[in-house]
């Protein structure tokens, strides 16, 4: 079944919000809304981070964004990723200075995201190299890739053969809640991609092929207890559909990109961000992903996270790309801070990984 | 402060104010209220499916709104909502119904 689109990126619609300035002026109160919520590096000084400052503990996760192109077009993306965005992807040169990186450094895990990675022609080569490496490889795959075009139909395979983790979105085990934040006809095709994944042994209790699921609401509320909403999925899963998965990762949505325009053009911009205040939690401040990661975007350059990525807020310091990476100086700077950043530090936390607190 | 209508979304906010006029009380009660709603015997998701019910029953607005959001935030799908109402409706419409039976009765001494 193809995937019929919940709508069309804020690049092709011509958004105020593609422009990443205008997203920072809303989410400071200087646009749009004139709602003032305290700054996020005041708000961290009362959870021991006394100077306002969050720095890096150790970089552990080489993130690497490889492009927007993606089958999907969900209405919460905050990469702003579709099927038009054709011209931001990862070239071969930008590819191999990460290899470089990877070669230099002892970073243990990279960890390819998109769009749907799996879209750019490089994407099986760089896993090959990444693996060649000794390096542990996790792939965001949002499933109903493997079901789009026969040619992306052994992936799972692929996957398996170069151990890759797989780490899925399916923010419900429901079909409607699912479909209305995906696409009409993506909760089937990635049951269908799931049962692939489970045949070959992904997911399957005792196998060292690790499929894990990340939940994400499918609306304006906030995530609950994450291993509460994995028993929930694992139980609601194996009835329904006898499928089955490792872990559940809960994020909370970012009011950034897609689903800020949807939180403003629906009116619920002012409560969402208080909701996350109200919700601030200063123990999840410390575990924030950030502080192991760093983010490389399509074109090469370096952020602390891919949200801070998608609002083009490159890591402070001179050696902002590629070309000139010095895992000594990005291990010391300042993280980047902004009021988006509420997002990973409400409830329980959230980060690429899940809760953090 | 009068208003023209008697249930404003924006006061679910003041909750916590009727702390105000009788702290040891609302303490008592806020407190008592969290550990309701933790996980224990039944899980949050069930808790907060069971307050659903409860909340159409007294018909309470402000318990709607909240315990919808919170529903859906535990990972409660429209079925499983839509049926925790269900049930408070048939509650509702059996314990109407079962006092038929003292209609009934009575109505057995009242005729032939």
């Amino acid at each position: 079944m193809s995937i019929h689109q919940r709508g069309k990126s804020l690049a092709s619609r011509n958004s105020a919000l593609s422009d990443t300035f205008f997203q920072l002026e809303v989410l400071n109160g200087k646009a749009v809304s004139d709602v003032r919520i305290p700054q996020f590096s005041e708000t961290i000084k009362q959870a021991g981070f006394t100077s306002g400052v969050l720095k890096p503990t150790r970089i552990e996760i080489f993130q690497v964004n490889v492009g927007k192109l993606c089958n999907q077009t969900c209405a919460h993306c905050h990469v702003d990723a579709g099927p038009d965005r054709k011209a931001e992807n990862m070239n071969r040169a930008t590819f191999e200075k990460c290899l470089d990186i990877l070669r230099r450094y002892d970073i243990p895990t990279v960890d390819i995201t998109g769009g749907a990675p799996e879209m750019n022609p490089n994407f099986r080569w760089f896993v090959e190299e990444c693996r060649a490496l000794g390096k542990h490889v996790m792939d965001r795959c949002n499933l109903t890739i493997i079901m789009s075009n026969p040619k992306y139909r052994d992936l799972p395979q692929f996957f398996a053969e170069h151990q890759i983790e797989v780490v899925s979105s399916l923010p419900h085990y429901n079909a409607r809640r699912t479909d209305s934040q995906r696409g009409d006809g993506v909760f089937g095709d990635s049951i269908k991609a799931i049962r692939l994944l489970n045949a070959i042994g992904y997911g399957q209790e005792g196998s060292d092929l690790k499929l894990n699921l990340v939940y994400n609401p499918t609306g304006t509320f906030l995530p609950g207890n994450q291993a509460a909403l994995e028993h929930e999925f694992k139980t609601q899963l194996k009835r329904q559909h006898d499928v089955v998965f490792n872990n559940l990762y809960a994020i909370t949505n970012m009011p950034i990109s897609r689903f800020l325009d949807y939180l403003l053009e629906s009116g619920q911009y002012e409560s969402y961000m208080q909701g996350l205040l109200d919700a601030y939690n200063p123990s999840a401040v410390a575990g924030v992903m950030c502080r192991n990661t760093i983010s490389v975007s399509w074109e090469g350059y370096l952020y602390d996270c891919d949200f801070n990525q998608m609002l083009d807020l490159k890591v402070a310091g001179s050696y902002v790309h590629v070309d000139d990476f010095d895992l000594d100086a990005l291990e010391n700077r300042n993280i980047v801070l902004n009021q988006h950043c509420y997002g990973c530090t409400a409830g329980a936390g959230s980060s690429c990984g899940g809760q953090v607190a | 402060m009068s208003t023209k209508h008697y249930f404003d979304p924006e006061d679910l906010k003041k909750f916590g104010n009727i702390a105000a006029w009788q702290k040891p009380m609302a303490d008592k009660f806020f407190s008592w209220y969290a550990e309701v709603f933790k996980a224990g015997a039944l899980t949050e998701r069930e808790k907060a499916l069971i307050a659903l019910a409860v909340a159409h029953t007294v018909q309470c607005p402000y318990c709607i709104d909240a315990y919808t959001t919170d529903c859906l935030g535990k990972g409660a799908d429209e079925e499983q909502m839509m049926e925790a109402v269900h049930v408070a409706a048939a509650i509702r419409a059996g314990s109407s119904l079962v006092f038929s039976t003292q209609m009934m009765n009575h109505a057995e001494t009242q005729t032939f």
